[in-house]
């Protein structure tokens, strides 16, 4: 059956590769997530600094599943995004986004677990 | 129990965000492991939401149990950048230039009328599983699904350069497709074959996949196919190939996608300084994929064992099975060979013990490289290969 079902997509494909490229424009719609990195709670750093610099290139999933980086992985990946990739993120900065990064990481229910 | 105590005090501090929703565990040690599944983006179903922008959409493994040619609503998807979201074929136009003696810009009709070429072809994504390494490194956070096997259709890449007429003393053949970033002072995407590979004639440029028009997520309507290396160079949306006479310094061939020069591109954690190369071809690998790791299932004496197998940049050869993680192996039957550069079906039945079980299977490929039980480390986590182990617990 598996053997049929892959002559089937072989004969489909031979098919179809002789067929002229799409000749009307190909569009999609990506879908859009506007969601912001969260405030942790109470005495932790909020996420103002991090929600500013930090989601013009990147929605926060690439962020919240990291592994438990340490205080300075997570400093050179915000050095990453500005030297290498040309973030515009303002070293002032620095420290109120790696702060926020230090305490999501750690405090995370999955963090260690 | 405390840590549904703290996930219970985080959700109510709104840590739970929906991204985080827990679809699927991918048990990467340590965590976080859960993924939202979605139906989100368009031409695509059932995939791992690894990011939303730019989108990073991961395979399920058990997409794979069903046949060796990845469904193009399944493939995964992976950009560094932005891409255009609409791309009119009539307007698009492929530039060949540099180190050439007739720079040339051709239409998708004006390749069509090339030769045509197809091949079945693992696209893998270098970064492949990279959740799952030990230390844990930073980067894109994959399980085992950044990968694929289609089957590519197009010209090859030699007889779109014997056209421009390459000149004496070109080295490299330098690829950049239509992504860009946001910023203009950001490194545009681009990566370099050697001149002999680019013209050994399996390298493809690919306007279909699985008898379909590319999807756009997957590099409508152009993308270099380079079969046996890892997906960085199989650049999507392929719109430039410039010919270069030199070595090719851009950030993406001389800084990002290294791996260390050591044998299996592997050194102990926290090495700081080694000799690092471009990563380039990929390594063996097997995956059971009827039975997923961390399931439970009733205890049967006899149990099928399934999967997929690639040779890396070899055919497989063989592929053996262990239903007690790694004591004993017997041989899988191997599946129809669609080519060296395939997904190989394998199947068979193994006694299963009662209680906790370790399942694996291990591959040996065409070019006599058996896949290792331990794992190699590298901070790109990059190039793994070890075989993998199925947590099962029958009942």
């Amino acid at each position: 059956m598996r053997l049929l079902l892959a002559l089937a997509a072989l004969i489909a494909a031979l098919l179809a590769v002789g067929a002229a490229p799409a000749p009307r424009p190909v569009s999609i719609d990506l879908p859009f997530d506007a969601t912001p990195f969260p405030d942790l709670g109470p005495g932790a750093p909020l996420a103002e600094t991090i929600n500013n610099n930090c989601l013009s290139c990147h929605s926060t999933e690439m962020v919240l599943t990291q592994p438990a980086l340490t205080r300075a992985e997570w400093a050179g990946e915000v050095t990453k995004m500005r030297s290498v990739y040309k973030a515009p993120v303002a070293e002032a900065d620095d420290a109120a986004i790696i702060d926020w990064l230090v305490v999501m990481s750690t405090r995370r229910p999955e963090a260690g677990g | 129990m405390i840590a549904r105590r703290r996930f219970l005090t985080l959700a109510a501090a709104g840590l739970a965000a929906p991204a985080l929703a827990r679809d699927v565990d991918l048990r990467l040690p340590g965590g976080p492991s859960a993924r939202r599944l979605t139906d989100a983006f368009p031409g695509k179903r059932g995939m791992i939401l690894q990011r939303t922008t730019p989108p990073l959409l991961e395979t399920p493994l058990a997409a794979f149990d069903s046949g060796i040619f990845t469904p193009n609503d399944r493939f995964y998807v992976r950009w560094h950048w932005p891409f255009p979201t609409e791309i009119d074929p009539r307007a698009f136009r492929l530039t060949i230039d540099g180190h050439v003696a007739t720079p040339l810009s051709l239409s998708l009709r004006d390749i069509a009328a090339l030769p045509r070429f197809e091949i079945a072809a693992v696209n893998q994504c270098s970064g492949n599983s990279r959740g799952l390494f030990e230390p844990r490194v930073a980067g894109a956070q994959w399980a085992h699904g950044a990968m694929g096997n289609a089957l590519w259709a197009g010209v090859r890449l030699k007889d779109v350069l014997a056209r421009a007429r390459v000149k004496d003393g070109a080295r490299n053949v330098r690829f950049s497709g239509l992504d860009a970033p946001p910023l203009p002072e950001s490194p545009d995407f681009a990566k370099s074959l050697g001149l002999d590979h680019a013209l050994a004639g399996e390298v493809m440029l690919a306007t279909h996949m699985n008898g379909q028009p590319l999807p756009l997520m997957n590099g409508f309507p152009l993308r270099l196919v380079v079969p046996g290396w890892f997906s960085t160079y199989w650049v999507k949306m392929l719109d430039r190939i410039e010919v270069l006479s030199g070595a090719d310094d851009n950030y993406w061939m001389a800084k990002a996608y290294l791996v260390p020069a050591t044998p299996g591109g592997s050194i102990a954690p926290g090495t700081k300084d080694f000799p690092r190369q471009p990563i380039s071809t990929m390594v063996p690998r097997a995956f059971i994929t009827n039975v997923l790791d961390g399931s439970r299932r009733h205890w049967q004496s006899a149990l099928p064992v399934g999967g997929i197998a690639f040779g890396g940049d070899a055919g497989v050869a063989r592929v053996e099975v262990s239903g007690d993680g790694g004591a004993t192996w017997r041989d899988a039957v191997l599946g129809p060979d669609a080519g060296r550069d395939s997904f190989r079906r394998f199947d068979t039945i193994i006694a299963a013990p009662r209680g906790a079980a370790r399942l694996m299977a291990r591959c040996t490929s065409t070019a006599g490289v058996v896949q290792p039980l331990t794992g190699i480390w590298n901070p790109g986590g990059y190039l793994r290969g070890q075989v993998e182990t199925i947590a099962v617990d029958f009942t």
